[in-house]
């Protein structure tokens, strides 16, 4: 299982999102994409969004400063 | 008559028992109750939707929220995120900063009351619409706009330039007041049943609350002047400003952020002081600094401030003064500040803080 990181850092939402949604459309499923941002509201959006898309979100961690979103690339319907 | 596309090599009979293809629509959505309710009311035709949310860069929506502070223990939202789960709908949020400048610059139309180009904003997200219908082969656009409901942009004269010039035409479907417009593609071909949309107008909010109940939609989005900053007076005022300072209509994403933080004074047309208001967004403007000259308070607790433009040394000192003024020093006979320039750079500076009436109304932006 292949794993990439997304640097999302210093971006507001939704552009964090925008990204992942933008690098996801490039991956395959199974693929695990780890987004590392600092705008706190993707703790809300990226998971939100990956509900809605069928992506699965497998971890989200954070150490005050920095917000990160591990996703699982769903498959393509 | 109504027409059916056959899949699968059956013969072309016009009859309902065929297999007909699944119909499919991109509607707008922008997080508020009109873009869901006339989501909804296609789906519940059997209609595959998705949603398509476009990001200018002014959008309400978002990221101020991240900012301050006082706004980080409230709920932090997107709505059309919500609304797309409302609905059980895949959304895709498309980045138009860079397109939507021209707009912006130089909308056809003109502004509305302030720097905002509703309509030209409106022709050019359907027109993205189209594309990307085209590109994802579906069907049609749907957007939740009500004849009548704003005052530039859903007006019964505007509907058909929104059709005509993004080039959509009777491919965009107005669900919610479809009824008081003639018939699109859609309706014609059977694909939907006009009977089953709605004929709403007008600025009343009462006929989509009296419909989101029927569908069982609560806690949607409070309709709060609009999903634009561009609407706001205070933030077309400064960007005005912006425009006016540099001698010509250009912005780059950091601007039209910067724009929403802090108080903004322009002590002389060269430059201008951007001062925090509070601890996020001092941390905000924290990241700004190897492009701005910065201002930080050392003897006393006080904002960050940026100053943006060219200043001279005169220039430094009277911001400086104006940082102590809005720092807890305010009242003191001297307080100390470091300058840093972009380099990184600091230098240490004492200064009187201005008095109330040394800092003249037209400063503030």
């Amino acid at each position: 299982m292949s794993r990439v990181t997304l640097d999302a850092r210093r971006l507001l939402c939704p552009m964090p999102v925008i990204r992942v949604q933008d690098r996801i459309e490039t991956l395959t499923p199974g693929t695990i994409l780890e987004a590392i941002c600092t705008d706190p509201g993707v703790m809300n959006d990226i998971p939100a969004w990956c509900r809605i898309n069928g992506h699965k979100v497998i971890e989200t961690r954070s150490d005050r400063t920095e917000y990160i979103v591990v996703i699982e690339v769903g498959e393509e319907e | 008559m109504a027409q059916f596309r056959i899949i699968h090599g059956f013969p072309r009979l016009p009859t309902k028992h065929i297999m007909t293809e699944q119909r499919k629509a991109v509607a707008l959505i922008s997080g508020g109750l009109d873009s869901l309710l006339a989501a909804k009311v296609i789906q519940e035709q059997g209609i595959h939707v998705e949603g398509i949310n476009f990001y200018t860069g002014f959008c309400v929506e978002g990221h101020t929220h991240a900012i301050r502070k006082k706004d980080q223990k409230k709920p932090k939202r997107n709505n059309a995120l919500w609304v797309a789960e409302q609905l059980g709908i895949k959304l895709h949020i498309v980045d138009i900063v860079e397109e939507y400048k021209d707009i912006v610059f130089n909308p056809k139309h003109g502004y509305g009351a302030n720097l905002n180009p509703c309509l030209d904003c409106k022709i050019f997200m359907v027109s993205k619409a189209l594309e990307w219908i085209r590109k994802k082969d579906f069907d049609f656009i749907i957007t939740g706009e009500v004849i009548g409901q704003r005052p530039m942009s859903q007006r019964k004269e505007t509907m058909p330039v929104v059709s005509g010039e993004s080039g959509a035409g009777d491919l965009l479907l107005r669900p919610l007041c479809a009824k008081n417009l003639p018939e699109t593609r859609p309706e014609s071909e059977g694909w939907v049943d006009r009977e089953r949309l709605y004929d709403f107008s007008g600025r009343s909010r009462k006929p989509q609350m009296a419909l989101a109940e029927k569908f069982g939609f609560k806690d949607y989005a409070q309709p709060a002047g609009g999903c634009c900053f561009l609407t706001d007076a205070q933030y077309s005022g400064k960007l005005a400003d912006l425009w006016r300072a540099r001698g010509s209509k250009q912005y780059e994403m950091d601007d039209i952020m910067l724009l929403k933080v802090g108080r903004h004074l322009r002590p002389a047309p060269h430059f201008k002081v951007i001062i925090a208001r509070e601890e996020g967004e001092a941390n905000f403007l924290q990241g700004y600094r190897k492009q701005f000259i910065t201002i930080k308070t050392i003897s006393h607790g006080g904002p960050l401030a940026l100053i943006d433009g060219e200043p001279t040394a005169a220039d430094i000192e009277l911001a400086a003064r104006l940082v102590a003024r809005y720092s807890q020093g305010r009242d003191a006979d001297l307080v100390e500040l470091e300058v840093m320039d972009r380099e990184g750079t600091s230098r240490a500076l004492k200064v009187e803080p201005l008095k109330p009436h040394e800092i003249p109304q037209e400063w503030h932006i």
